[in-house]
């Protein structure tokens, strides 16, 4: 909402479609997750039949690794001892047997306040130029904010809209020697799926990164957090792995940290500030050091570090939620399959408008060809012609879409962004809208 | 993948390195989480693991959490948050209505009725109202403008969050920054790691701990020389030390601001742990408005409170919210930048600071459980604070202040000269080794009175209040028999 309700203030009190994010429906997986923190919360409710039995014995088992019972405690900084063991499970299932250590785990409220923490290590104020971070570009604004308002400096690498937003190397190269003429840079941040890109890397590009930052002597900084996201033939493979399986030396050698959270995927608890940073490769006395930054936030809020551990160690085969769970997620994927599929179809039957295939992630972030009178109009509104494409469509139609400029984009070139996460008929009714709004846009400019 | 071994390094040097990291986050040091504690967790898993030793469980007295200690949640706040958590139990016939009507009207301020969805980065706005009421109500009438409300991931959140925007400059004119010695870590550790100046000026042990103006200008007067001093912090109740200020007191500090042309940051968190007689709590912003629009529209300040002490305990919600008064517009807009980075604070502990502020009146069913509870813990504070203080008195070589509120004793202890050589010879501060040893000895875990910052020569240690009263009797005994025993080896 930021920029256009910079614009109109108004905007906050317009009516707008409302999608609660697709993910939050499941059933299963929300219910088990409010029966079990409100057991935690009240623990009268562990010996009440009100709540199923596998809710309760969940509840018990989680109040017992938390001090004095109550989750009223504070933790230990890296979080619940046991929750951070079973996150090091979880991270090892995930990849296919790589082993992954509970010591290099943390929990923090929310990924972007790991990452917060980890740039602080990163960024040195004390060498003779500016600490710089290579950003992709588009981007969301918040870890280029957070990279800022530590002192150092966000370099953009620009994504290739033709090659569907992929990160192209020549293109790291590019910014990294722009970087060395004049800052420090430090460190590579990737984000995959990307936001608001879709983009899901190849394991070769992967790799190539990885090679990268082994040569450039780069920290990789890799945000995760739509892994369970991931459309159509594509995999989600996390750098952890792709490192792992490269073997030694680079699996031995490259310096990386990796983002997930229950923000996203199918817990979308956004509110509850759950997530997870998992250290490879650091050097053990630096170490050190990350425990006492995390140490000064004392720990995790610890109703985020349940929700953590229960979106990562879902109903497996065999436990009696297990087939309704299997059901929802499966009918999640279907529905969201679907709405890229139809996302992509309409916007890309529109003149004036291109998406590029959604392979992963929570949005779409189709590319505007606006006429030239909308764009003079914009700029004698004192506005960016995306930013107001998105207030018309949000005031005559009722549709939240961001505007491109908001995530950096070409000079000249113009994009919005919208969420695809939604039940399968708000998609509709939102393409319809979008549709409607769209073809008499471009025929008022024209 | 080789499991990470001490010696990570192969043939070629690490990218992050001691020499190229972050080097003001070196200088961090936060001694509540420090390395005792770090001790104090491998004897317990020592002890899990069968050692024996002298003692069957570790009491952790150095952090303030209250229900690591055994207090108990209040009933109402956990009522309100379980149905928050899962609606369904609305329609539970258990649940008081009170509880429920709250409930209802949080959840309605919750995207999508779930306290699962992102908040706005300044808070939820109904709850912002909710805190400048009570504001309002606490400080007689003194108006409180929800848009000056900032919820948190805790108090620390934001008062890291202030001392972000207020730290700048270079060299000379590097922002330098009061604060108590002793203090609470939180701010030498945030100190060090923005770069900032740590400025100190000493607390009276033998005025119970008490400020002094003449002690503020000298400290800043000698840190003019070096920085730029733009902001005075200030922590009432004190943490470590208990003291109470009184109203004289904090309109010295005021006037002092003023003055000197400070930012005034009141740490405000333990404003409802008051227990000794003649003491009460007043609120920085209620003082400032009191001593009329000369200072109230003019001194800038920022006032903390959290959800993780007071009769609450509930620091695992990471509750808390700042209240800005007189801030330059242009910097709050950079202020509401700044925090949206984090996206939001936790919903749960915004969720629970909305009943904090909005407890049951006397007309609500909940209302006699809840003030019986609330009362209890406060009382049972009280009375813990007041064995404390006379125990340790009993005790040849301790010499305990009496505490006036929060949650701490930091009685000062006398080592023998042996003690301190030893100490030193180790490069370990005195309390510290004293410390280390009640922890080998006893399996009482404090935190050193280096860690919070003393006159040099003295020494002290912050216990909590916390235990429940027979085995605080008993760790108190068992300090106490620590003390002789340690003096005496070392005489």
């Amino acid at each position: 909402m930021s920029v256009l309700q910079e614009i109109n203030p108004n905007v906050r009190n317009l009516k707008h479609l409302e999608y609660v994010v697709l993910a939050r429906r499941a059933n299963q997986i929300k219910e088990e997750l409010q029966q079990v923190l409100a057991a935690c919360l009240d623990p009268t409710l562990v010996n009440s039949d009100k709540l199923p039995a596998d809710a309760r014995q969940r509840a018990q088992r989680l109040l017992g690794g938390c001090v004095g019972g109550s989750v009223g405690s504070y933790t230990a900084t890296a979080g619940i001892s046991e929750i951070v063991h079973r996150i090091s499970e979880f991270i090892t299932r995930r990849d296919g047997g790589v082993p992954s250590h509970p010591e290099n785990i943390y929990i923090s409220p929310g990924s972007q306040w790991a990452l917060t923490n980890i740039l602080k290590i990163l960024v040195n104020s004390k060498s003779s130029s500016q600490t710089a971070v290579l950003t992709p570009l588009p981007s969301h604004s918040t870890t280029s904010l957070s990279i800022t308002s530590l002192g150092a400096v966000a370099i953009p690498y620009n994504l290739s809209e033709e090659q569907g937003w992929a990160l192209q190397m020549e293109e790291l190269h590019r910014a990294l020697e722009f970087a060395k003429g004049l800052y420090n840079p430090v460190a590579l941040y990737v984000i995959n799926p990307g936001n608001p890109s879709g983009h899901v890397q190849s394991r070769k590009s992967m790799q190539d990164v990885i090679r990268f930052v082994s040569e450039k002597r780069l920290f990789l900084l890799a945000d995760e957090v739509y892994q369970d996201f991931v459309y159509g033939e594509h995999e989600f493979l996390s750098y952890k792995r792709v490192l792992a399986e490269m073997g030694p030396p680079l699996a031995d050698t490259v310096e990386l940290a990796s983002f997930h959270s229950v923000s996203k995927g199918f817990m979308g608890e956004g509110g509850l500030r759950g997530g997870y940073v998992e250290l490879v490769n650091v050097d053990p006395a630096v170490m050190k050091y990350i425990f006492k930054k995390f140490s000064m936030d004392a720990c995790a809020p610890v109703l985020g570090q349940l929700a953590l551990d229960l979106m990562l160690n879902p109903p497996q085969p065999g436990d009696p939620s297990y087939p309704l769970y299997n059901v929802e997620t499966r009918n999640i994927k279907t529905a969201v399959a679907n709405n890229v599929k139809r996302a992509c179809e309409v916007v890309n039957s529109l003149p004036g408008f291109c998406c590029q295939p959604v392979q992963g992630g929570a949005f779409a972030f189709p590319r505007l060809y606006l006429p030239p009178k909308a764009i003079q109009k914009a700029k004698e509104m004192g506005m960016q012609p995306d930013t107001f494409y998105c207030l018309r469509l949000l005031e005559e139609n009722g549709v939240f879409a961001s505007p491109g400029c908001e995530y950096g984009q070409k000079e000249g070139t113009h994009h919005i962004r919208f969420c695809i996460l939604t039940p399968e008929d708000t998609m509709e009714e939102l393409l319809g809208r979008l549709t409607s709004f769209h073809t008499q846009f471009m025929k008022d400019f024209s | 993948m080789s499991q990470q071994a001490v010696n990570g390094v192969q043939s070629r040097g690490k990218v992050l390195t001691l020499d190229n990291m972050n080097p003001n986050v070196k200088q961090v040091y936060y001694a509540v989480r420090g390395p005792i504690v770090q001790r104090a967790v491998q004897i317990e898993k020592e002890l899990k693991e069968g050692v024996k030793k002298p003692f069957t469980e570790v009491i952790k007295a150095n952090i303030g959490d209250a229900h690591a200690m055994g207090q108990k949640p209040i009933t109402f706040l956990r009522q309100v948050l379980a149905l928050c958590s899962y609606p369904e139990l609305l329609e539970d016939t258990k649940f008081p209505e009170d509880a429920k009507k709250r409930a209802r009207r949080i959840l309605d301020a919750c995207g999508g009725h779930s306290i699962g969805a992102y908040s706005a980065s300044q808070g939820i706005e109904c709850i912002r109202q909710d805190v400048a009421r009570y504001i309002e109500k606490r400080d007689g009438g003194i108006s409180s403008d929800p848009d000056n409300i900032f919820l948190s991931t805790g108090a620390s959140d934001a008062i890291v969050t202030i001392l972000k925007l207020l730290v700048c400059g270079e060299g000379r004119d590097r922002t330098g920054v009061m604060i108590s010695i002793p203090q609470y870590p939180l701010y030498s550790a945030a100190l060090a790691d923005l770069g900032a100046v740590q400025i100190n000026y000493y607390l009276d042990e033998d005025k119970c701990w008490g400020l002094d103006v003449t002690e503020l200008k000298r400290s800043l007067n000698a840190a003019r020389q070096h920085c730029n001093p733009r902001v005075l912090c200030i922590i009432n109740p004190g943490n470590p030390t208990g003291q109470v200020q009184s109203r004289q007191c904090i309109e010295d500090v005021i006037r002092f601001a003023k003055e000197e042309h400070l930012f005034l940051m009141a740490d405000e968190v333990y404003q409802d742990n008051v227990y000794a007689e003649g003491c009460e709590f007043h609120s920085f912003k209620k003082v400032l408005f009191e001593m009329g629009p000369e200072y109230s529209n003019t001194v800038e300040m920022a006032s903390f409170h959290s959800t993780s002490k007071c009769y609450m305990g509930e620091c695992g919600f990471r509750g808390g919210y700042m209240e800005i008064i007189n801030m330059d517009p242009e910097v709050k807009a950079q202020l509401i930048k700044l925090v949206s980075v984090r996206l939001c604070p936790p919903v749960p502990g915004q969720a629970l600071l909305d009943l904090v502020v909005n407890p049951p009146q006397p007309d609500e069913p909940s209302y006699a459980t809840f003030m019986k509870e609330r009362t209890a813990v406060l009382a049972a504070l009280a009375e813990k604070a007041k064995i404390t203080e006379q125990i340790f008195n009993t005790v040849p070589g301790i010499t305990c202040n009496p505490v006036q509120g929060a949650m701490y004793t930091f009685p000062r202890i006398t080592l023998p000269q042996k003690a301190i050589d030893k100490a030193k010879a180790e490069d370990q501060a005195p309390d510290m080794l004293y410390c280390m040893r009640l922890l080998e000895e006893e399996g009482i875990c404090l935190v050193p009175g280096s860690g919070f910052g003393q006159r040099e020569g003295t020494f002290h240690f912050r216990m909590t209040i916390l235990p429940p009263t027979e085995k605080l009797k008993i760790v108190l005994q068992k300090i106490s028999a620590f003390h002789l025993r340690f003096t005496q080896e070392f005489s």
